[in-house]
């Protein structure tokens, strides 16, 4: 592995599932063994405002936060959040939008979050049984099976 | 042991449970309140208790019976436990007390960005300041070791980003051996009564004596060796972004900022031809430093307000002041859909009242589109603020202020000001509203003594709002559910409104978010 550091930043509204989906991604690169980062925020923000978290993981890691310009993916679970983070992507920033999603496929919409990380999760070097035993491990158990066909959606969606 | 990934406020409390902690008390507040239920969950002692004054009490008489304590708090909690720290700081401590303080620079959630390394300073106490969560982990232990060697109280300061970001712990060997919990009277030493005062103040100035001398020789500081061009003296969750922002320059970290490493620090300013200080919130060692002779450039003042990151440490060691670009604002919290807070709130503004109000979820209500609440500054404020304007002004206006609290806070800080209002009665009377949600809402649904419930859900005794308020001889109490009941709620207020009496209306409706966690409607989502 390079010294290159991957930076992550999803985002949503409050009550969508940005921290669980947070949670997830960095504990499958923690388990990789990479120095893994992240930043979120708690309290006011979740009352149904704008939030969003970063992960950063790779040999060493120093800020939790991505500086601007330095985002590789930002992942949205709503288009109109997009604005305020535009400023901070760069040209080679991939954005992931739900509309990449077949929403109408989803067993209960809540589970956009997992989609969206199965979108993600093309991209990063992590296998798929990776995730899904995170996601099994995070998530009580009656969720597994709607969230886990959320995540294989998602990953097979382009 | 092996290697963990955890939150800030994670790592504090496996710090505490392995330094052998017998107990934790704290109040709720963010960004601190995570740390209390981690530390029960993994197995220690924890509770909530009514205030942050109390708590720190509290986990004061724990440390006078010879064992380890520790209390949790935001950075405005410790206002209020401020009279136990001032002093406790003379008297010294048995076994150990550490404060547990979490700022929050850029007010992600908060009403000020207060520094807490002031206080540190102002009480006499020694503060350590974690960067991430192996520190935080790490120098919580210390902590508990140096209060115990030096028989002193000891703030670690955490940051909201320190307390929410998530990074890899490696934990080392649990204390064990501890002495068990046994009361040694020494009345001259837990009596803080002048004759006994005047020799623990002199105690106290040679223990941070001591303590000063340690830290320039073992202190938890570390130097990095880079440039000689450029040297940045760093603390906190800073010192990440300036690894990042200048990877070249050499660095001095301070891990203990009271009393600060200075010898060390102005050492270190002399070896490099530049030397910057950066530090969130207050400058405050560029300012001590520069008061022991160093010389030292320092953040331009705008830099005093909000977070640091990357991005903002590259442009104070550009020496950039010109505007910062204005981040597009997202969408503000609000009042979740179907919140009994927000009917109360609609009632208020049909009538036209002057809310003096408090801190919790409803304080969302002062915001677009409500708008409806007109005062609020501390914990428990809403009563005094209240009575206070009820006494001045004209009477058609005094007759439309009300007081707002909820439930939690008025058990925080809300019991003497309804004291106050029963004694002090303005001439048009009063109209208290008690928002009894049955939870701290606001900070993640964390039981209290009017819930009935202790710090892991298990029953204890409730506090009876009804019953305080009639004992303070209150003459006009009611009790309605705002969603059930809006029209008798309604009609109550405004009948308070008119009467030249003392009137306390409990609304009560469980908090929806409350309900569903406990299972009555399960949430699908990951």
């Amino acid at each position: 592995m390079s010294d290159k550091i991957t930076s992550i930043k999803i985002a949503g509204l409050g009550g969508m599932g940005v921290l669980t989906s947070t949670q997830i991604l960095a504990e499958v690169f923690f388990r990789q063994g990479l120095d893994v980062k992240k930043a979120e925020v708690h309290g006011m923000s979740q009352r149904g405002g704008s939030i969003c978290s970063d992960v950063r993981f790779g040999k060493k890691v120093f800020s939790p936060m991505i500086p601007a310009g330095e985002i590789d993916f930002l992942v949205l679970f709503q288009d109109d959040q997009l604005p305020l983070y535009e400023a901070e992507c760069s040209p080679v920033t991939l954005i992931a939008r739900p509309a990449a999603i077949d929403c109408t496929k989803l067993e209960n919409k809540k589970t956009l979050n997992m989609a969206m990380l199965g979108l993600l999760s093309r991209h990063l070097p992590a296998p798929a049984e990776a995730w899904l035993k995170v996601i099994r491990e995070t998530l009580p158990e009656k969720l597994h099976k709607v969230n886990e066909a959320a995540f294989e959606l998602g990953r097979k969606s382009v | 042991m092996e290697r963990q990934f955890l939150m800030g406020n994670e790592a504090v409390a496996l710090g505490a449970l392995h330094a052998g902690a017998a107990r934790g008390a704290g109040y709720p507040g963010t960004p601190s309140s995570e740390i209390l239920d981690v530390f029960n969950k993994l197995g220690g002692k924890a509770e909530w208790s009514p205030n942050e004054k109390v708590a720190a009490e509290v986990a004061l008489g724990v440390s006078f019976a010879g064992v380890r304590a520790f209390t949790t708090m935001k950075h405005v909690g410790l206002n209020v436990a401020a009279d136990v720290l001032f002093t406790a700081a003379y008297s010294g401590v048995d076994g150990a007390l550490v404060f547990i303080v979490a700022d929050d620079p850029g007010l992600a959630s908060s009403q000020n960005e207060q520094d807490t390394r002031r206080y540190a300073v102002a009480a006499g106490v020694p503060l350590v300041e974690p960067s991430d969560s192996q520190e935080a982990y790490d120098f919580t232990r210390m902590a508990f070791e140096i209060s115990e060697r030096w028989k002193i109280p000891v703030i670690v300061k955490l940051t909201t980003r320190v307390c929410h970001s998530g990074t890899i712990v490696m934990p080392s060997k649990p204390v064990s051996d501890l002495p068990k919990a046994h009361f040694e009277r020494n009345i001259p030493y837990h009596v803080m009564v002048p004759g006994h005062a005047r020799p623990a103040h002199r105690r106290l100035r040679q223990k941070l004596a001591e303590i000063a001398e340690w830290n320039e020789k073992e202190g938890p500081n570390q130097k990095i060796q880079g440039s000689k061009e450029l040297g940045i003296l760093v603390s906190g969750v800073a010192y990440q972004h300036v690894r990042e922002a200048a990877p070249e320059a050499s660095v001095f970290k301070v891990g203990m900022s009271y009393p600060l490493p200075m010898r060390q620090m102005l050492d270190f300013s002399a070896s490099v031809k530049r030397a910057v200080v950066i530090e969130e919130n207050d400058p405050y060692m560029a300012d001590a430093v520069r008061a022991a002779g160093g010389v030292v450039d320092s953040a331009p003042e705008m830099y005093r307000f909000g977070e640091l990151d990357v991005g903002r440490v590259k442009r104070i060691l550009a020496g950039d002041t010109t505007p910062e670009a204005v981040p597009p604002r997202g969408k503000p919290p609000q009042l979740c859909a179907g919140c009994p807070h927000t009917v109360t709130f609609e009632i208020l503004k049909r009538h036209n009242c002057i809310v003096a109000g408090d801190i919790g979820c409803y304080t969302l209500a002062a915001l677009q589109p409500l708008a409806a609440m007109d005062t609020q500054i501390c914990m428990g404020a809403s009563l005094g603020v209240g009575v206070g304007l009820r006494h001045v002004l004209p009477r058609e206006e005094a007759k439309r202020v009300v007081s707002v609290i909820g439930d939690s806070t008025f058990v925080h800080s809300g019991l003497t000001g309804l004291a106050e209002m029963t004694y002090n009665v303005p001439p048009t009377g009063h109209v208290l509203l008690i928002l009894d949600n049955a939870t701290t809402a606001m900070t993640g649904q964390q039981e209290h003594p009017g819930t009935g419930r202790l710090l892991d859900h298990t029953p204890t005794n409730q506090l009876d709002y009804e019953t305080v308020v009639r004992a303070m001889n209150v003459p006009n109490v009611g009790v309605f559910d705002p969603v059930r009941q809006p029209a008798e709620f309604e009609k109550a207020l405004v009948e308070a409104l008119e009467k030249d009496e003392l009137t306390v209306l409990i609304v009560r409706r469980p908090c929806i978010l409350a309900v569903a966690r406990k299972g009555v409607k399960p949430a699908a989502q990951g």
